[in-house]
């Protein structure tokens, strides 16, 4: 399993800046909301915690083909079906080198995008730990959607419209956090629901995820 | 048969309308597609 | 005779080409008696000549919950017991309940204008639809994008699955994230807000009506869902020859 992941971690920084990208994305989205809304620190610090959120959401469904198809093209895949390793645990690993390298980044340079669209101080805490606890689960259905349309040759923008319907609980409850704590009250609440979708999710999708895969290496 | 409708004559009449619409073009759009099919399928069977 | 026999596609043509003409009278006869029904109600004193637009929307948005069930259902039955009858019917109804949950939407909308003073208001319910049809678009991408049929049927099934506790999810998260102007459900048991019966008759009638209109529409679709497996399988044999 960590060779694995380690393999996997390796092709993503290899194949052109897996870390980098994701983060470029997002500086993108957080640069061009300004724009389009103007200004205003008021109106921005308000709309923050939506558009930190979105903004995590797009950069995580924009790598997300790349989980499987790579795999799929080479054959690794099949590979990987008839490893000893449980397709199951091969889901689960690959979700999470794609969360190391879309997922953590955007965790960990949250706060700097929280001060560039005004994000008061009180609330940086909560956007954190909410990316934190939420990004895994996005990309785990992720790796759902990847592995439903891994056989199409155009699954780019189907994919995203089976995934980002699936996204609707965890930002819902992740940028009530930050929301919350942005008004100085205590986003606990949401955070503790957010951390249940999490785990239930990691705990139940890759049984999904690897059946849908077993499907299309029929 | 006519309805006073009042000052809700707009809305009433347009939410009827699209639902009206939208319900006669699924069953015009299935009942297309059924005949559609069944030609296919006795093309088929002829040659077959 | 077990209900199983109906998973057989011959053994289904056959019943349901029987059933088929019943099933479309009813549907043709109470659909019309009931939305006539209702348009013939009386005004409600507060909510006046709107009250008509219930007729439709109530039982639309029943039906939009029912199908996404009844196509839960039936992918479970394809994924347990593998019958193609089932895969079928649930690939025929997700365009009726994307439909469905259309109507109830866009009455919705124009129904709200003159009682809320607005067309749309991100409200639980309304949201909650929003995201349902969402569901409904992408399952019915989803079998429109995989070639093989078996496939198509396998990974379907499992997004309806997965989509049903994420939609089932989105209901709570919503109501969460935003307390709505949106009454709640029209015929609920408990007392309190009861409908009056001027309106609970015709209601009833035009969700029957609903109801068997999508029968006919699921009988007929199925129908040509088999037939076009048919050829498909005819002209492959064709060409193999």
């Amino acid at each position: 399993m960590i060779a694995l992941l380690m393999r996997d971690l390796r092709l993503a920084t290899r194949a052109g800046g897996g870390f980098g990208l994701g983060l470029a994305f997002f500086l993108i989205v957080c640069t061009l909301v300004p724009f389009g809304v103007g200004p205003q620190g008021g109106t921005l610090a308000l709309i923050a915690p939506g558009i930190l959120w979105v903004g995590a959401l797009l950069a995580c469904l924009l790598s997300l083909d790349r989980i499987f198809a790579l795999d799929w093209e080479d054959g690794s895949l099949d590979l990987l079906a008839t490893a000893p390793l449980p397709l199951e645990g091969a889901v689960l690993v690959k979700a999470a080198a794609h969360w190391i390298t879309t997922g953590l980044p955007l965790v960990a340079a949250a706060p700097v995008f929280g001060i560039l669209l005004h994000l008061p101080g009180a609330a940086q805490p909560w956007l954190v730990a909410a990316l934190a606890l939420g990004t895994p689960a996005l990309s785990m259905l992720g790796a759902f959607g990847a592995a439903l349309t891994v056989g199409l040759r155009r699954g780019g923008l189907l994919m995203s419209l089976l995934v980002l319907p699936l996204y609707v609980p965890t930002l819902i409850f992740g940028a009530e956090a930050v929301r919350r704590g942005a008004a100085g009250g205590d986003g606990t609440t949401p955070l503790v629901l957010l951390a249940g979708i999490t785990m239930a999710v990691l705990a139940a999708i890759p049984f999904a995820a690897a059946g849908a895969l077993r499907v299309n290496l029929r | 048969m006519m309805v006073e409708l009042g000052r809700y004559a707009v809305p009433v009449l347009t939410a009827w309308g699209i639902s009206a619409a939208l319900i006669v073009g699924l069953i015009v759009q299935t009942l297309a597609a059924g005949a559609r099919a069944r030609r296919a399928l006795e093309e088929v069977e002829r040659r077959g | 005779m077990s209900i199983w026999e109906y998973a057989n596609p011959v053994k289904f043509m056959r019943t349901s080409g029987a059933v088929l003409p019943w099933v479309a009278a009813a549907a043709a006869v109470s659909l019309p008696a009931g939305l006539l029904w209702g348009w013939l109600t009386p005004e409600d004193y507060k909510q006046g000549a709107t009250v008509k637009i219930m007729f439709l929307h109530v039982p639309a948005a029943m039906m939009a919950i029912n199908i996404w069930v009844m196509m839960l259902v039936a992918s479970l039955i394809w994924l347990v017991r593998r019958h193609h009858v089932s895969a079928l019917a649930a690939r025929a109804a997700a365009p009726i309940g994307a439909v469905m949950t259309l109507v109830a939407l866009v009455t919705g909308a124009v129904w709200g204008q003159p009682m809320w003073g607005t067309w749309w208001e991100w409200d639980p319910r309304l949201t909650s639809f929003l995201i349902l049809f969402l569901f409904y678009l992408g399952y019915m991408a989803l079998w429109g994008a995989v070639e093989n049929p078996d496939s198509a049927a396998d990974l379907t099934g499992v997004l309806c699955l997965v989509g049903s506790v994420f939609a089932l999810l989105s209901r709570y998260a919503v109501n969460f994230w935003n307390q709505g102007l949106h009454q709640g459900a029209s015929l609920s048991i408990a007392p309190g807000e009861r409908m009056s019966a001027v309106y609970k008759y015709p209601l009833y009638l035009c969700m029957a009506g609903f109801f068997l209109l999508f029968l006919t529409l699921l009988l007929l679709r199925t129908r040509t869902e088999i037939r076009r497996r048919r050829t498909a399988a005819l002209l492959a044999r064709e060409v193999r020859a």
